[in-house]
């Protein structure tokens, strides 16, 4: 099967800081791939740069054939190509706060996929109702939990239908229950809809009960990947066992401690 | 420290204090003579030779009298709207500066007797000369006068009589200015300040008919009638033995007019005796009000018999329909500046470095430099090349100069809605356009709404800045009010009351709207 997206060499610097290293991801169609690492590794970077957010230095991301190359973010054409095909979570919602929930979904398939308002309405009903969040149509993003705007969020992305869906830490503000909820919804999009799914997370929990695959980066670099049930119970890389070690020790630091392994050099080939 | 250390400490204080009080009174006593110096020729300006120096026929009759009195003069620079308020608190001892003699002056302030006859005159363009002669001539064109004045009396009495349009303006040397631009038709105003206008300002006629004649006189306040009875012996004496004479002869206004109205003086002093006895007597302030007589609508002879509903009642159109004025040039002011004030603060969050730099240049210059400046600018500087109506310079300055504030409300707001939410609306696939418009511009108005509420009424109050440029708003009009009935305190508590009649109901407009958005964002 030939890759949905197929990130190669992707190298970014900020001033005399190297924030990726030469990552290079391959995702097919129907996949849910977890980035796990180090608070810091580069995880939200790569998202943000397969989104047209932030440009890069070196390498190239492919995207359904849309081709992105070094340089300032995306734009013009290949902008417009390239949202049509991606879709982003981010961690902290960014839920638009003069909206109501209903609103905040319908804005976009309104304005940009310009859909009725019945029928975007009743698109974003039923993403509401299928994320248990649909009571809560008519209230505005701040008498929302943590959970109900991550949902909301979720779904105002949905409601576009992107064939690509990136995730930044969906489950950070889910109990368990909502937790599980949610990955049995996203497992759905991949099985049933046959979307493709690249979420960044911390939750390693998450990651063995939902994820097809889970890369490992550390420090700009992807030094490990496979099934999940493989990597994280026998990791292979010095960079995995100490993010599990860190985890079963609680909360992941903000950055990595001086006693994290140093990774020198170019980072390895992905594995094909 | 002992009590008496703390005595002598506090003595040696107050010695200190009265040190220049004390000067004063070891040399000749001061005699304080107010008057306003700012374009004054000939009657108080800056010697051009030394500007340190003043000179002029008031600044000659004000040493005049100082010397007659044993006194120093030591002049006191008072705007010239301002001279009667100055000389009722008591700011001088004696008032000198072409000061017109008015009923309402004569009951609020200790006039002295007249010491010369003016005669309110036409001038024209040199072109205009053979068709405008008189007030009738001019039907619906604009005369331009300084306002609180008997010409300016006349000017509001014939436009209803003979449908002139009066056009107010602070000083007598732009209204000879703008004639000569063609922004006015005519100017009435006194023949001495004619005169002067004509030989500085080409391509301009006076005219030989006299609209109406006033006198000149100088004020003090009403507890130094004493003091002012004395001055009358002074000047009358200068008109006996012709000092005056000399004097008006040296500044080239004595002329046979002038020699007829000291003959009448000098007749009425034989025939009373003595003069400065009845310094306020109502037959010489009838006699030397000709003005008043001569335009019977004139509000100001009601005055003394006027109770203050009744000035109230009087002056309430005139103030109504100023603030109809000051509320269109506010509203419509403060629409320019958000409209600008948008695209400004958006030039410089989305711009380039060449657009930020020239809309930071533009923010800094217009915030950096007083509005007053920007409105002379506009209206008097740019004549030459744009002649805008008085209207628009207001409108145009106004709206410019608050643009560059709004400009840095809308700004801030805008920097303040979270990246999040612009990054999100992006990836959706918005256009930035969409993200303004949809996203980042309600949730910054919002943000904004509060400031710009206080801008608002900020705005309203300095719209009272463009009487400047000669449009009549509502703080000039109660000027012109208070002037004509030499009092504050009614003109003024209307005013406020119209100001805030205009700024409260928006106040609450808007607190209305916060409230609204905060409960449904909250």
């Amino acid at each position: 099967m030939s890759a949905f997206l197929a990130i190669e060499g992707l190298r970014l610097s900020r001033g005399a800081t190297s924030v990726l290293r030469g990552v290079a991801l391959a995702v097919a169609k129907g996949e849910l791939v977890a980035l796990m690492g180090l608070s810091g590794c580069g995880k939200t970077t790569v998202l943000r740069t397969i989104v047209g957010l932030e440009g890069f230095d070196e390498g190239t991301i492919d995207v359904d054939r849309v081709a992105l190359s070094p340089g300032p973010p995306p734009a013009g054409g290949t902008l417009r190509a390239l949202r049509a095909r991606v879709g982003m979570v981010f961690q902290y919602h960014g839920l638009f706060d003069h909206l109501s929930v209903l609103d905040n979904v319908t804005l976009a398939p309104v304005q940009v996929a310009k859909l009725t308002r019945e029928a975007a309405q009743a698109r974003a009903r039923a993403l509401l109702a299928s994320l248990g969040v649909d009571e809560h149509e008519r209230a505005f993003p701040r008498e929302l939990s943590g959970g109900q705007a991550q949902r909301v969020a979720i779904a105002r992305t949905l409601a576009m239908e992107p064939p690509l869906l990136l995730m930044d830490e969906p489950t950070a503000s889910l109990d368990p229950a909502r937790r599980n909820e949610l990955g049995r919804s996203l497992r759905r999009l991949v099985e049933t809809d046959g979307r493709t799914l690249v979420v960044a997370t911390h939750d390693d929990d998450f990651v063995r009960d939902f994820a097809t695959r889970v890369v490992i980066l550390a420090e700009g670099a992807v030094v490990e990947e496979g099934p999940p049930g493989k990597v994280l119970t026998d990791p292979q890389h010095a960079a995995t066992r100490f993010l599990l070690q860190m985890k079963a020790r609680g909360p992941a630091p903000a950055a990595p401690p001086p006693q994290a392994p140093r990774l020198r050099g170019r980072a390895p080939a992905p594995r094909p | 420290m002992t009590r008496g250390a703390l005595v002598l400490a506090t003595g040696a204080a107050a010695l200190l204090l009265a040190g220049g009080a004390r000067a004063a009174e070891t040399g000749p006593p001061v005699l304080r003579w107010g008057g306003d110096a700012e374009g004054g020729a000939p009657f108080v300006e800056a010697d051009p030779a030394d500007p340190s120096k003043l000179r002029g026929f008031d600044v000659e009759i004000a040493a005049l009298v100082a010397r007659k009195l044993g006194r120093t003069p030591a002049f006191v620079q008072v705007a010239f709207q301002s001279l009667d308020q100055s000389a009722a608190r008591g700011d001088f001892d004696l008032g000198l500066s072409g000061i017109e003699d008015t009923p309402s002056r004569r009951a609020a302030l200790a006039a002295t007797v007249p010491y010369f006859e003016f005669r309110e005159v036409l001038t024209v363009r040199a072109a205009d000369a053979a068709r405008f002669h008189g007030l009738a001539d001019l039907r619906g064109r604009r005369i331009g006068t300084l306002a609180g004045t008997i010409a300016w009396d006349a000017l509001v009495a014939a436009q209803a009589a003979d449908g002139v349009v009066p056009v107010s303006y602070d000083d007598d040397v732009h209204p000879y200015e703008d004639l000569a631009k063609g922004r006015l038709d005519a100017v009435l105003l006194d023949h001495v300040l004619a005169a002067r206008s004509v030989r500085r300002v080409a391509g301009l006629r006076i005219q030989p008919e006299t609209i109406a004649t006033g006198r000149y006189v100088a004020i003090l306040s009403k507890e130094n009638a004493a003091l002012r009875d004395r001055i009358d012996g002074i000047l009358l004496e200068a008109m006996r033995d012709g000092t005056l004479r000399k004097i008006f002869e040296n500044w080239n206004v004595w002329d046979e007019s002038q020699a007829a109205f000291e003959e009448k003086m000098k007749t009425k002093i034989s025939l009373n005796g003595h003069a400065a006895g009845d310094a306020a007597g109502a037959p010489r302030a009838a006699e030397a009000q000709p003005g008043a007589a001569a335009f019977p609508s004139s509000p100001s002879k009601k005055i003394l018999s006027s109770s203050s509903l009744s000035l109230v009642i009087s002056y309430l159109p005139s103030l109504l329909k100023a603030s109809l004025v000051t509320i269109t040039l506010s509203c419509l002011a403060m629409a320019l500046a958000v409209l600008l004030g948008v695209a400004i603060a958006s030039g410089r969050v989305y711009g380039n470095a060449a657009v930020r730099l020239v809309l930071t240049a533009y923010v800094e210059v217009t915030r950096g430099t007083p509005v007053l400046l920007q409105l002379f600018v506009l209206y008097y500087g740019l004549s030459s090349v744009v002649r805008l109506p008085a209207f628009v310079a207001a409108l145009l300055g106004l709206g410019l100069n608050y643009a560059a504030y709004e400009s840095e409300i809308y700004r801030g707001a805008l920097e303040a809605v979270p990246k999040g939410q612009l990054e999100a609306a992006r990836t959706l696939g918005l256009t930035e356009g969409q993200v303004l418009r949809l996203v980042r511009g309600p949730q910054a108005f919002r943000l904004a709404l509060a400031p710009m509420t206080n801008d608002f009424v900020a705005l309203l109050k300095d719209s009272s800045l463009v009487s400047v440029v000669t449009v009549v708003e509502l703080t000039k009009q109660t000027a012109i009010f208070a002037t004509n009935i030499a009092s504050w305190a009614v003109p003024g508590a209307l005013c406020a009351a119209l100001y805030l009649a205009m700024s409260l109901p928006l106040a609450r407009l808007a607190r209305r709207l916060e409230g609204r958005w905060k409960a449904a964002s909250a």
